[in-house]
């Protein structure tokens, strides 16, 4: 029978399949970090339980970690504890673990695919959402719970709930100023945060076969926000080019071998889809959040939406509640809304093409006064790669800070927050009420406006900089 | 895990939509390195205010949550699952949870129970009219029952089993070892390794 993408991941990982059960799943990569395992290993414990295959299993740490001084001990002791946890944790049990100073240390979904670990066709899970980056490689992979983190740890196995599939189809060629960030924000407005629900989401179309592995893990890493179980697509040359080489990847013989299980990883011709969304690239735009979840989005030429123009009675009072947290009055156009912090960086957008884009903005011009800038590399290997390249110069020159490996103010976790009030700009991928701090305003962009915004003090884009233009540095 | 049978107790209505991990229980509290105490978190920033509605004084002691669509988006933290059961709540009524945090609840015997957002409504308009009206969460049956309101709802048999027996999924999934065995001997020897062991 022909079958989708997903449906042949799945299907080859069937440990045990019996009538009225969920299917019991072998999972071939399981990623840890330190915010959504400390009860799981607790739990192992107390049943005096293994972790099955530490072959399979790599810890970091991220959440919890500071970008400043790094060689100090944690300030914040609750944090502390936490990485201490994880620690001692990866020791007793064995598991492989990449602590703050490691050169391999990072945000856990960028380092899984920099060391060639996220393959084809594997199922790939992590105590945390956006697991779905991975699925950028035509991985099967998703965030889970805590208890499900003991059950991997336990038994490298899940049983699961099968799942219904969304094709979201991008035609034609995304216009010059628009990036993966502005795509995948257009889609979650389209569909909605609810939209994807109970699906796998298989993004296929011209416009994202042209998009770079990093442009593609972006999309993926969002499909959580449109309530989508996982993102993914198929594997092509781009992502052989990507994998070839790494620590991490096949090699030789078994390089071929995988060459020719992943060469058979496509949708079939005549597989039928749950559910399919349409998108012509052509009508794309810069886009960015007006709201208080990633649905509510426009592109940067709008104005913030008016809630009486929702026809939807639970939408109306959402939007209404959202632009009283952001302070914004409908009809103000969003090119107008000043900024205080500008962030870039997560796994979202902190890897080493969004920050070759954030400077390529920031190149010969000025962060504007009053605002701050935060550029934090997903990984230490980001970091080391972007210093090689002379980005961090550029940075620092524009009066951007430029900081240590993290999630730094993707969330509140650690020191870099909001205060009640402020706004931003950030690359990141959520802007809930109080993610990146306490009373923080966050719109969602792509690096591109990130750095435009930084310099005029407003959300702009890079095409609204043509007046302040100085010979760009990079 | 406790099991889940059936379940009556009163409602806190919470007229919101969309009401993600982040604000069920904020990224600070995550620092936490045990399943308890995640009680004083429970929405706590809605919670600064005092008209919130889990501050109203006469839904104190409700155990049934009533929520707006799309409960549960966002983080996938299991942490806003403890937290509402440590504060005490035993069910959640949506007309839409997001899928993780379904995953999560049920496997923490925290029965969240998906209704049409009519009958929604009405347990809100039942709970703000009369907030010592009770509703009762019924698994053996599958209904969700209160005064002028009966509704069924719809759970996958296995899920149901595992809640009405308070099994636990790692012992389940222990009992088939052999079939792991059988497909580890069988996976292709290119998949990644994180280590030499
Ligand atoms: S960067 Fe943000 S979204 Fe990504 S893992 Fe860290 S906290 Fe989560």
């Amino acid at each position: 029978m022909a079958r989708t993408l997903a449906e042949k991941v799945w299907d080859d990982h069937v440990v045990r399949r019996a009538e009225g059960e969920p299917d019991l799943l072998f999972i071939d990569l399981h990623l840890l970090h330190e915010v959504t395992s400390p009860q799981a290993f607790d739990g192992l414990r107390k049943n005096g339980r293994t972790v099955r295959r530490t072959d399979l299993t790599l810890a970091t740490e991220d959440h919890n970690t500071p970008t400043l001084d790094i060689d100090k001990p944690i300030a914040d002791p609750v944090s502390r504890i936490q990485l201490e946890t994880l620690r001692k944790n990866c020791a007793d049990f064995g598991v492989r673990l990449h602590p703050l100073g490691d050169v391999e240390q990072g945000v856990v979904h960028v380092v899984g695919p920099q060391l060639g670990l996220t393959q084809p066709g594997t199922t790939v899970v992590c105590g945390d959402s956006h697991t779905s980056t991975h699925g950028a490689f035509g991985a099967l992979a998703f965030g889970i719970g805590t208890s499900q983190v003991e059950h991997v740890l336990a038994t490298q196995t899940l049983p699961l709930a099968p799942f219904r599939t969304m094709a979201v189809t991008v035609n034609g060629e995304l216009p010059e100023d628009v990036t993966a960030k502005d795509l995948i924000l257009a889609v979650i407005t389209r569909i909605g945060t609810g939209g994807g629900q109970g699906y796998v989401l298989e993004y296929r179309g011209e416009a994202i076969e042209k998009l770079s592995m990093e442009a593609r893990m972006t999309v993926c890493n969002m499909s959580i926000e449109a309530g989508a179980r996982a993102g993914m697509i198929a594997p092509d040359a781009t992502t052989f080019d990507y994998l070839r080489g790494r620590d991490h990847a096949p090699q030789g013989a078994d390089w071929d071998a995988a060459m020719e299980y992943w060469s058979t990883l496509r949708t079939d011709d005549d597989a039928v889809f749950d559910h399919e969304v349409v998108i012509e690239a052509a009508e794309l735009a810069p886009f960015v959040t007006w709201g208080t979840n990633p649905g509510q989005g426009a592109p940067l030429s709008a104005r913030v939406p008016d809630p009486a123009g929702f026809a939807e009675e639970g939408e109306r009072i959402a939007a209404e509640k959202a632009l009283e947290y952001m302070g914004l009055t409908a009809g103000t156009p969003l090119r107008e809304v000043a900024v205080d912090t500008v962030f870039v960086g997560s796994c979202t957008n902190g890897r080493i093409e969004d920050l070759r884009a954030a400077a390529s903005v920031l190149g010969g011009r000025q962060v504007a006064e009053g605002v701050r800038m935060l550029v934090v590399p997903g990984s230490v290997r980001v970091a080391l790669q972007a210093v090689e390249e002379g980005l961090d110069k550029v940075f620092t020159a524009a009066g951007a800070e430029w900081r240590h490996a993290g999630c730094s103010m993707c969330l509140g976790m650690n020191p870099d927050q909001l205060s009640p009030g402020e706004r931003a700009a950030s690359t990141s991928n959520r802007n809930f009420e109080g993610r990146q701090g306490k009373g923080g305003r966050t719109h969602l962009v792509s690096p591109n406006v990130a750095a435009a915004t930084a310099v005029l003090g407003h959300l702009a884009s890079p095409a609204d900089l043509s007046d302040v233009r100085t010979p760009a540095g990079v | 895990m406790e099991a889940f049978t059936t379940h009556t107790g009163r409602v806190v209505p919470l007229r919101r939509s969309n009401v993600d991990t982040d604000q069920i229980i904020p990224a600070h509290w995550l620092k936490k390195v045990t399943r308890d105490g995640f009680e004083d978190g429970l929405f706590e920033a809605w919670r600064k205010d005092p008209e919130f509605v889990l501050n109203q004084p006469r839904h104190q002691g409700a155990s049934v949550l009533v929520a707006g669509s799309d409960f549960g988006t966002g983080s996938s933290r299991e942490h806003a699952v403890w937290a509402l059961q440590n504060y005490g709540f035993r069910a959640v009524i949506s007309s839409r949870f997001a899928d993780i945090f379904r995953g999560n609840s049920l496997k923490n015997g925290l029965l969240t129970v998906v209704l049409p957002q009519a009958a929604v409504e009405a347990l809100w308009e039942l709970a703000e009219s009369d907030p010592a009206a009770e509703v009762t969460v019924d698994l053996v049956q599958r209904k969700v029952l209160a005064r002028g309101i009966e509704e069924g709802f719809a759970l996958d048999e296995n899920a149901r089993w595992r809640l009405l027996e308070g099994l636990d999924d790692i012992s389940l999934t222990l009992k088939n070892e052999a079939d792991v065995v059988a497909y580890e001997a069988g996976r292709p020897a290119f998949k990644p390794r994180t280590q030499v062991v």
